[in-house]
């Protein structure tokens, strides 16, 4: 993994065509597929680029910062003999970063001779450590109905104008190793880092999260990648790879727990379905390349525990829905990926709800092996599975009552629409800086079921209605 | 071994050019750069060679050798296979990991089966046997309880002339020699066959037995016979994974082929954390002990993707020869479809639907053949059960993965989103779902279970269906316009739904359900009905038989009465009939 970037290389000139950011070099010989190049324009300005295809005589270049300004005569190609590296080292940590992992700033290049492959390569799973640690965020709907354990990838799906930023920060802010209800506080103080790759955002975002992390005290402990708005498009390609680097060195060489934080994931997708339309490739849904799948799973795979170390990479991709619509390509990939997902929902977020979590189709699949007996409490599985229940009940409940009118309803469907309500403003909502523990969290829930009658509370058991069940038909 | 066959001219991803010999094979096995990257044959266009390499292609350069081998690709096969992971080309992962640490390595040259194990070999031919085709000719303990079969190689067939004494043998070493015409062939426990070739039986006969799952909606629902081909089509996070994992567990195959084919690190990694630990319940035996898995997850490269399904069908079979049952489970073969959609891709070849390759059908046809209960060239019984995910690309099952999947089975568990939002687990939708196996096993669950399963089962899905469409008319004026009677309709559904349908995975006491739980639990809610029904007709009311204890016990039972104590069920059947009556006696 250490080995040195290899600066020297033929330079040739030879451009016969660009298109967009592609431009076909010919005359070049021994040249490997995927190897970087250094694209020299007729003022002597470099740029970098990478080569996606190789024939005897012809090679295909992608060029990360686009290829304004280039021409056929007057540009130049220096291959540089090797896959895309990046210097990786501690001191990365309270540093900024361009899109490729050059110093954005002002500071030095990082002193390192630890040069790693942006691509990395695929974990062993036999190597991997399956996740079960829980990580207490402080916000109900995710520690209680959607539990995010350490080496999990949980993306958020979001949409224009929801505050998906707001939320990752307070995640980032609170997010601490959770502990059994009944277990003594460690004490034990673990390395922890954030790693924050920003593809296609607008500087306000970038600064949003400077501050969020600059306001918690995070800040030296936060590397960050940034490929804005006005950003060439191209480079968003390795904006996350890069980072993802830096944070399995972090993580599997240094020992630490690391949180990465990927935003926007639908303008990566953008740029790769740019690529991919210039070239000419056959596309599959909306334009997207038939790879979209395994080029998204090369990235948030990177997640995870493995066995000959004590670190973590937990992923936190956010994406926005285009129409939030959660069966575009960018969200149903990522979802057929990711362990699960945290959705926000608009009419949540209308009715001022903060955080719009939408319960229903949010999903932690790892939960089930983070929760319970010796992790949060005993009864929290089943717990979770009746809040699940019941307000699903209480959505076609409110269905009914919007047709026939709440009076015409039911006595307990009546007490149905008076949970689902108090579940949304007292379980779900929540102020930007309120940290609840697991206890609370489990507390709140039980005082909602205990609005509805005993037996309709058919997904905990017996004992668990005797100890937390406060309802009118509670037993003494 | 082998030769330069040619030169690389070009690279794009895992697809590679070559120019070189005429006499290379199509489908044939390849090496290629000086990494020796293995990959195969897929195009022949004069002197142009097209690859398809296993392997990251990264750093590969125009000019570098190719090599040939003369041999498709193809698996090994002897004993040592169970409690295996390999990749999708059949590496063992554990070596792989012990060579390159915790990342795979690339141009990695690993033997699948471990050369030095000494298997005990006990022969079952002797010498001046004339034998046949996988003619079985010996046997050795490959767990404590699993019977290996050592069977003469698929393509072969003579006399034996020399067949070795009782003993420890490695699978290298000579256990028989076959006169084959003039030829004297030396025979191990060490066998090869070519993926794409499926290996030959004598018959195909009709399953009649279900392969039971201990998953209620699956088992008295939607049964699939042992040799069979379900499907299950389903959005992301709707319960494809845990399905095929339940099935792995709990199935009552001799051996579990678990093909991860595109899907996630964690799963494989679950299952190997897990099954070394579960109990199978008819052996006593670890799972694992029965278990072969294949592990190519999504971001590991996609030619070794599309091999995946191949080395594992081939593995399934192999041990179908040997006279056993065993359950295939492949996850997800949308992800196979799009490996093949990226290399046809990548050689500009024609697509037909959404980019898709025209010969998907094709092969998507010729995998699923592959299932089947069949005589075995050796004159035993032995199936090959396929269970395949699908991910359909926004949970559409008009795509084309799910249609041409849905001409080639006749099972189908059609996943329900809504149904895995509101938690329904397992959310196979009752009324999308089929099986064409219902009539092929009714015979058996009445030898089984002495009753007329099939009668119940039609029973429950008419009460289900029944229900569908009176909540049609609940969501427009709610449920009290409706008579008592649809109103108890509605009643027996939600136990049906809730105390029969849902069965959670995660619980120790739900997770597995016999067959006979599963036929008295269907027993009590529809004992329920009709009891119900009679009361309703003599004027009790329903909200008072919504209201009464049991409801709440038949919703439980499931978690409540473990297997070994279906005895329990009697006190059930009790209370609903002394409740009934009770509730009957004051309106009458
Ligand atoms: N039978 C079940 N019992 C309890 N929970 C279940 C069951 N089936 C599914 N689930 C829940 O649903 C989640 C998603 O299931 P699963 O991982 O099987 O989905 P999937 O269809 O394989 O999704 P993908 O296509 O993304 O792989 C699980 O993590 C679990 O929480
Ligand atoms: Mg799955």
């Amino acid at each position: 993994m250490s080995d040195v970037i290899v600066q020297s290389g033929q330079e040739v000139v030879g451009v016969s065509r660009i298109t967009g950011p592609i431009m076909i070099v010919e005359g070049a010989s021994n040249v490997s597929y995927d190897e970087v190049v250094e694209i020299r324009d007729g003022q002597g300005n470099l740029r970098r680029g990478r080569v996606l295809e190789v024939g005897e005589k012809t090679c295909v270049v992608q060029i990360f910062a686009g290829s304004t300004g280039l021409s056929i005569d007057g540009t130049r190609v220096r291959f540089l003999g090797d896959t895309l590296r990046i210097p990786v080292a501690e001191e990365m940590l309270g540093r900024v970063f361009d899109g490729l992992g050059n110093p954005l700033d002002g500071g030095p290049q990082p002193l390192t001779d630890h040069y790693a492959d942006v691509n990395g390569q695929p974990i062993n799973p036999t190597a991997r450590i399956y996740p079960r640690d829980y990580i207490q965020t402080g916000i109900s709907a995710i520690d209680g109905l959607n539990t995010l354990l350490r080496g999990q990838k949980l993306p958020i799906f979001s949409g224009a104008g929801m505050p998906h930023d707001q939320l990752a920060a307070q995640i980032v802010r609170q997010a601490t190793l959770g502990a059994a209800t009944d277990a003594p506080a460690s004490g034990q103080v673990e390395q922890f880092a954030i790693v924050f790759a920003a593809m296609g955002v607008k500087h306000d975002v970038a600064n949003f999260f400077r501050r969020s992390f600059t306001d918690s005290g995070a800040l030296t402990r936060v590397a960050m990648f940034l490929n804005l708005a006005d950003d060439p498009p191209v480079e968003r390609l390795v904006t996350p790879r890069a980072a993802l680097t830096l944070a399995e060195y972090l993580a599997y060489e240094r020992g630490m727990h690391v949180l990465v934080i990927l935003t926007d994931m639908t303008n990566y997708c953008e740029a790769l379905r740019q690529i991919s339309n210039i070239r000419g490739e056959v596309p599959s849904r909306k334009g997207y390349p038939g790879y979209l799948y395994s080029d998204l799973a090369s990235m948030y795979e990177r997640t995870g525990r493995i066995r000959t170390s004590e670190g973590s990479i937990t992923q936190i991709p956010i994406l926005t829905m285009p129409s939030d619509d959660i069966t575009h390509p960018v969200p149903d990939l990522t979802g057929y990926i990711t362990e699960g997902q945290i959705t926000l929902g608009r009419e949540l977020d209308h009715s001022g709800i903060y955080p719009p979590i939408a319960v229903l189709p949010s999903l932690s699949r790892l939960m089930k092996d983070g929760i319970g007996q010796g992790r949060t409490r005993g009864d929290h599985p089943r717990w979770g599975a009746q809040l699940y229940a019941a307000y699903a009940h209480m959505q076609d409940v409110r269905s009914l009552a919007s047709v026939i009118g709440e009076e015409e309803l039911g006595e307990v469907d009546q007490k149905y629409l008076k949970f689902g309500r108090a579940f949304e403003k007292e379980f779900v909502n929540q102020s930007l800086t309120e940290n609840r523990t697991i206890e609370q969290t489990l507390s709140i829930g039980w005082r909602l079921l205990s609005m509805l009658p005993k037996d309709e509370l058919t997904r905990v058991s017996l004992d668990e209605l005797k100890n937390y069940y406060k309802g009118d038909d509670a037993d003494h | 071994m082998s030769e330069q066959i040619g030169t690389v001219t070009w690279i794009s991803g895992p697809v590679v050019r070559a120019r070189g010999s005429r006499y290379v094979g199509m489908l044939e096995l390849v090496e290629v750069g000086e990494e020796r990257l293995v990959g195969e044959v897929i195009g022949l266009n004069g002197d142009i060679i097209t690859v398809q390499v296993y392997e990251e292609t990264s750093g590969m350069k125009p000019g570098a050798p190719m090599y040939g081998t003369g041999l498709p690709l193809s698996v090994e096969l002897g004993p040592g296979l169970l409690k295996s992971i390999f990749d999708g080309v059949q590496r063992p992962l554990p070596l792989i990991e012990i060579e390159s640490g915790s990342f795979i390595g690339r141009g990695m040259r690993l033997d699948p089966l471990y050369r030095k194990d000494r298997w005990k070999f006990t022969p079952t031919a002797k010498v001046g046997d004339v034998v046949s085709r996988s003619a079985i000719i010996g046997t050795v303990m490959e767990t404590e309880t699993f019977e290996h079969r050592i069977m003469v190689p698929a393509d072969l067939f003579g006399t034996l002339s020399w067949v070795a004494p009782s003993g420890e043998y490695t699978i290298e070493e000579p256990i028989a020699k076959l006169k084959v015409g003039n030829q004297e062939k030396v025979l191990t426990m060490l066998q090869r066959w070519p993926v794409r070739k499926p290996r030959p039986y004598l018959n195909r006969l009709r399953g009649t037995t279900p392969l039971i799952t201990g998953q209620r909606v699956l088992d008295t629902f939607f049964p699939v016979s042992k040799g069979g081909a379900a499907g299950i089509p389903g959005p992301f996070g709707s319960g494809k994974t845990v399905t095929q994992h339940s099935i792995a567990k709990w199935a009552d195959a001799q051996v579990i082929v678990y093909i991860g084919c595109g899907e996630r690190g964690n799963e494989m990694t679950e299952v190997l954390q897990e099954f070394p630990h579960l109990v199978d319940p008819r052996s006593g035996r670890p799972l694992m002990e029965r278990t072969v898995l294949i592990a190519n997850t999504s971001n590991m490269p996609v030619a070794a993707r599309e091999a995946s399904i191949y080395t594992g069908i081939t593995i399934a079979e192999y041990y179908r020869d040997m006279g056993y049952h065993v359950a295939l489970m492949a996850d997800s073969t949308s992800r196979w479809a799009e490996a093949l959609r990226e290399v046809s891709g990548r050689l500009e070849e024609m697509p037909a639907e959404e980019g898709y390759p025209a010969y998907l059908a094709g092969r998507l046809a010729e995998f699923y053949e592959r299932a089947g209960y069949v005589e075995t060239m050796n004159d035993h019984i032995g199936s090959v059960t396929i269970v395949g995910a699908v991910s359909p690309p926004g949970g559409d099952f008009s795509e084309p993965v799910t249609q041409h999947t849905k001409r080639f089975i006749r099972c189908f568990w059609a996943l329900d989103k809504s149904l895995s939002s509101a938690r329904h687990f397992p959310s196979i939708n009752w009324l999308d779902s089929y099986s064409e196996y219902l009539d092929d096993v009714a015979e058996w669950w009445q030898e089984k279970v002495g009753k007329d399963w099939l009668k119940m089962r039609n029973h429950a899905m008419e009460l289900l269906s029944e229900e569908s469409r009176l909540s049609q008319i609940v969501k427009l004026v709610g449920p009290d316009a409706l008579p008592d009677e649809e109103r108890l309709v509605l009643e027996t559904s939600r136990l049906l739904r809730e105390g029969f349908l849902q069965q959670n995975a995660m619980d120790k006491v739900d997770a597995y359900s016999t067959i006979q739980k599963q036929i008295r639990m269907l027993e009590l809610i529809l004992h329920f009905h009709e009891r119900g029904l009679r009361i309703v007709k003599h004027g009790a009311p329903i909200s008072l038989i919504h209201n009464l204890p049991v409801v709440d016990t038949l919703i439980r039972m499931k978690g409540l009465v473990p297997n070994e104590e279906l005895e329990k069920m009697e006190d059930i059947q009790k209370q609903i009939d002394e409740q009934m009556s009770q509730l009957d006696a004051e309106y009458r």
